[in-house]
């Protein structure tokens, strides 16, 4: 009787562990895929958007600026630098710092609105250039403290 | 226990608005996810065969998805001589049907609202409304009671750090009145497009200047310009980085059937991250 018991108790065990560890895959699963549609929007990007180049890459005030409108505009979803908050990705993951500047602009442009991105283009289009180039400065940021790019 | 909600709703993060100056037209700019912004508006007027009135109202715009805001609001009005009287509530939604940003971006408005024929705040003007109708003293007025749908369809583009928005309204009485019709134009741009290297708040970029232009036209039997009211009101908005907006708005009637004159101004509080202060309220610690 007991070993019966014990049996039981074994299988049971072993189905729940199993049903845990599998449920645990699914979500490791879903968030990945999450993360990877998230970025799967930078290559939604079209190619005459992409080439495009910050008109304002070179201005000395730009990334600063950018800074600005960031801490304003961006920190409470992406986290303070970029780092990524529980409603939207880092943006220093090397999806994003390898992207074209004219990728993330238009990103920026039209948001990615089903992922609860807003459309940024209330910001004027000077402005919207500023953030980018706020953002490619992240991954500069990290290249120069001897960290590679962070992962989402 | 309530305090404690109170709080920590109003301790969460302030956000930078960047709202236009209009008070009447809607432009595709919608509240972000999640983001509350609360704001306060009053309207002084003048009024020929009656006493001037202050009309003012509070509206709570939140963005329940980055497609979809709805707002409520709450309407009252103060004649002068005549005291102070609630007017009516309204609530409304626009939604945004194309998920990228467009040349043209339409956005689809529905509102009811229940309010009574004192209420003053003359935040659209359609049909046959006139200045005379304001007249009629708040003791009788305040017996009528108005439900209506309204809708409308905005069309809004973002050109050269340019705003230019185009408003048509049609507005059912639900008391078996006719179709009503009505519109609003507006176009704003900021004074400053480029961004400051330093936070400040007197930088050209967080003053928006723009025009609006609004009036009714007519009704279902008879459509056109005859018999409306007709305003055009230029305005200004600051947008603080603390989250503060104010806005200033003169306006002018544009014909006989207006009010000669109104002085609009507004202060709004944006709310970033009002939703999830809300959930996490109820969810307890994590």
């Amino acid at each position: 009787m007991k070993f019966r018991c014990d049996v039981l108790t074994g299988v049971l065990f072993s189905a729940a562990l199993a049903l845990g560890l599998r449920a645990q895959d699914g979500n490791k699963e879903r968030e990945q895929k999450e993360k990877e549609s998230v970025y799967a929007e930078l290559g939604k990007v079209p190619e005459k958007d992409r080439q495009k180049t910050n008109p304002l890459g070179k201005d000395p005030e730009s990334v600063a600026a950018g800074e600005v409108l960031f801490e304003e505009h961006c920190k409470d979803c992406h986290g303070s630098a970029g780092l990524g908050g529980k409603k939207a990705p880092s943006l220093r993951a090397p999806e994003v710092q390898n992207a074209a500047p004219g990728a993330i602009f238009w990103i920026l442009t039209n948001g990615v609105v089903r992922k609860k991105m807003p459309v940024w283009s209330k910001l004027p289009e000077p402005e919207r250039w500023q953030l980018v180039s706020y953002i490619k400065s992240l991954g500069i940021a990290e290249q120069a403290s001897g960290n590679p790019p962070r992962k989402p | 226990m309530l305090l404690s909600g109170l709080l920590l709703l109003f301790a969460a993060l302030s956000l930078e608005a960047q709202e236009n100056p209009y008070i009447v037209a809607y432009d595709h700019n919608l509240e972000e996810p999640g983001s509350l912004e609360v704001e306060y508006f009053s309207n002084f007027g003048t009024q020929r065969g009656g006493p001037g009135f202050h009309a003012f109202w509070a509206e709570f715009e939140y963005g329940a998805t980055a497609w979809w805001t709805t707002e409520f609001y709450l309407d009252a009005q103060t004649t002068f001589g005549e005291g102070s009287l609630f007017t009516g509530f309204r609530w409304e939604n626009r939604v945004r049907p194309l998920k990228r940003e467009h040349f043209i971006n339409p956005v689809l408005y529905l509102e009811f609202e229940d309010i009574n024929a004192a209420d003053k705040i003359l935040k659209e003007v359609e049909g046959h409304d006139v200045e005379a109708d304001q007249a009629v003293p708040n003791s009788i007025a305040r017996q009528q009671v108005i439900r209506e749908i309204e809708l409308k369809l905005i069309l809004s583009s973002n050109y050269k750090g340019w705003n230019f928005t185009e408003n048509t309204l049609a507005v059912k009485n639900l008391s078996n009145q006719p179709w009503e019709f009505g519109y609003a134009l507006g176009a704003s741009r900021p004074l400053g497009l480029k961004g400051a290297a330093h936070r400040c708040n007197f930088c050209l970029q967080h003053f928006i200047a723009g025009v609006e232009m609004y009036g009714g036209l007519g009704d279902r039997y008879s459509f056109g310009l005859h018999d409306t009211s007709q305003y055009l009101a230029p305005g200004l908005a600051w947008n603080l980085p603390s989250g503060w907006t104010f806005r200033f708005e003169p306006t002018f009637g544009l014909n006989g059937n207006s009010h000669q004159f109104l002085l609009r101004w507004g202060v709004a509080y944006e709310i970033s991250g009002f939703g999830r202060k809300v959930e996490s309220m109820f969810k307890g610690r994590e």
